[in-house]
């Protein structure tokens, strides 16, 4: 039933209206209207969370433990995460005053960039990138300036990419590595070139590592980690991905106790504190789940080797992703685009892989398959695109 | 282990190919050692999990407790290899803690175990004392879920 407006103004703020809707939205709702896909575009572990996690979370009920926390977050939560990141990252923070509990790392992301943004402020984001690096700044009312990594170069940063874009109004870089969608990863000697321009141009890094556990060869390292650098990062971490806790929605943010002390602030106002289950759930996950974690590790290694030997043999150039749980194979060879290709694969083939424009304009003529499915799933989708492809090549 | 081994204890019917494409090795390799692990016994056979609930079988398990007296020379071990030649027999092992030997046994009927038990096992020498329990519903196997129970639909899509 359609109603005459009765306001005369639109009440949604200008800035909010002129966000564009999400790719992936706009994709998911086609995917949700059929039947029979098998699905490459989930971007969430394909394990169900760990038994004793669980166990936890429900042994944390049955105590009784249904309350708000502190803030920060619990404290032994918290002394949980600094020894957690002290031994794996290679930095230290207090956790008293240098760590904060979020809900997930998309919150800690986003009480981060309201912490820090003045209006008008620049911030810098390498892309193609995770779908909510762009509006989260301008929701915060800064401005977001992309700087586009290439797939010849394993869509790693280049340090004088980041240089030629900084200006004076430039505060602060965002950094996902291993990345969202595309796998890449950064070595030691490339994070050190990017830290002098962050260091020479004093800009403060973002930096969610929220798939570092997922590196498949060589170490992963931290840009806190490096010279000169604590001071001027906000380390973004959670535990969805390393331990398949995705619904528990618990994450964490580790800086100096300035920077923590702004973004509790908002935090504080607004969330007031993580779920105290899942705090309980994250406490057990990081001091007894890293046999768990080693063990996803591996099946996703299995199942990255197989999904990127598979696209490469039917013809569709892809990189061997280091890190997370995504392949990004080109499809430009099918001569179709990144939207015609994902569309018309769920239409003739039911396989949902996401377009890799979703993740901005420099994903165009990728796909987003991503290996955290099962491996029947993916044996399927394989086989099914296979045969999409060479229809296509015929 | 082997990553080999793993991928075939865990699912025994993927192919070399595919195989060979998770571990990035030629097929080759993967079909030569294969066939390597089966003829040095490494593999000793590869069997499917079954539901006994959901099958229409009169199959009657117990697992028993046995008390031995080790012998002189030899230990355990020559009793132990003797029961296990018995077909009804399908699983044995040496325990430490209050009996010696773990027996799985199967069989058509109560009768059929009790009997086994009875004129087999009991009658051995050096078998002093044996504890019958017998199985009456299968939760796990071989570390697979009987009702799969976990299963939750993620979002197709999500970012």
């Amino acid at each position: 039933m359609s109603q005459q407006p009765t306001t005369k103004r639109d009440f949604v703020a200008d800035h909010v209206r002129t966000i564009p809707r999400s790719g992936i939205r706009d994709f998911f709702d086609i995917v949700q209207s059929m039947d029979n896909v098998v699905s490459l575009g989930i971007g969430e572990p394909g394990f169900v969370t760990p038994w004793h996690i669980r166990e936890a979370a429900i042994f944390a009920l049955e105590k009784g433990k249904t309350g708000y926390t502190s803030n920060f977050g619990l404290l032994k939560l918290r002394r949980s995460i600094s020894r957690y990141v002290a031994e794996n990252f290679r930095v230290e923070y207090d956790p008293n005053s240098e760590i904060l509990v979020t809900v997930g790392v998309s919150e800690a992301l986003d009480i981060a960039l309201r912490a820090v943004i003045n209006p008008g402020d620049e911030i810098l984001y390498h892309e193609p990138c995770y779908v909510s690096y762009q509006p989260s700044v301008t929701l915060a009312h800064g401005i977001p300036r992309a700087i586009r990594t290439r797939a010849e170069n394993n869509f790693a940063l280049c340090a004088e990419d980041v240089a030629a874009a900084v200006t004076p109004r430039t505060k602060a870089l965002m950094l996902n590595f291993p990345t969202n969608p595309t796998g890449a990863t950064m070595t030691r000697e490339e994070l050190e070139k990017l830290a002098r321009v962050c260091v020479e141009n004093d800009l403060l890094v973002l930096s969610d590592e929220i798939y570092s556990e997922l590196t498949f060869s060589g170490k992963h390292h931290s840009i806190a980690a490096l010279p000169g650098m604590r001071e001027r990062t906000i380390f973004l971490h959670g535990f969805s991905k390393a331990f398949a806790m995705t619904g528990f929605r618990i994450g964490y943010a580790c800086a100096p106790a300035g920077l923590i002390e702004g973004m509790l602030r908002v935090h504080q106002y607004s969330m007031l504190c993580a779920s105290i289950i899942a705090q309980e759930a994250a406490i057990e996950a990081l001091d007894h789940g890293r046999a768990d974690m080693e063990m996803m590790r591996e099946q996703y290694r299995l199942r990255r080797n197989f999904i990127v030997k598979s696209f490469n043999e039917m013809g569709l150039k892809c990189h061997l992703p280091v890190g997370s749980f995504y392949s990004f194979p080109a499809i430009r060879s099918t001569g179709l685009t990144s939207r015609e290709f994902s569309v018309q694969l769920l239409e003739q083939e039911r396989v949902a892989c996401v377009p890799g424009n979703a993740f901005g304009p420099g994903g165009e003529g990728h796909v987003r398959a991503s290996f955290c499915s099962t491996m029947s799933d993916i044996e399927k989708a394989v086989e099914r695109i296979g045969r999409f492809v060479q229809k296509r090549n015929r | 282990m082997d990553p080999l081994l793993q991928l075939l204890e865990e699912h025994a019917l993927r192919t070399p190919a595919d195989l060979a494409k998770m571990l990035n090795l030629p097929c080759a390799e993967v079909e030569r050692r294969i066939k390597q692990y089966e003829d040095d016994k490494v593999i000793l056979g590869y069997k499917a999990v079954i539901n006994d609930d959901k099958v229409d079988t009169d199959l009657v398990k117990a697992v028993i407790e046995v008390k031995i007296q080790p012998e002189r020379e030899g230990g355990f071990d020559r009793i132990a290899k003797r029961i296990a030649k018995f077909d009804e027999v399908t699983s044995l092992f040496l325990m430490s803690g209050g009996y010696d030997l773990l027996i799985f046994v199967e069989g058509h009927s109560l009768r059929q175990v009790a009997q086994f038990v009875a004129e087999k096992l009991a009658t051995l020498e050096g078998v002093t004392s044996t504890a019958t329990h017998f199985m009456l519903k299968t939760y796990k196997e071989q570390g697979v879920l009987m009702e799969g129970g976990e299963e939750f639909e993620r979002l197709k899509v999500s970012p």
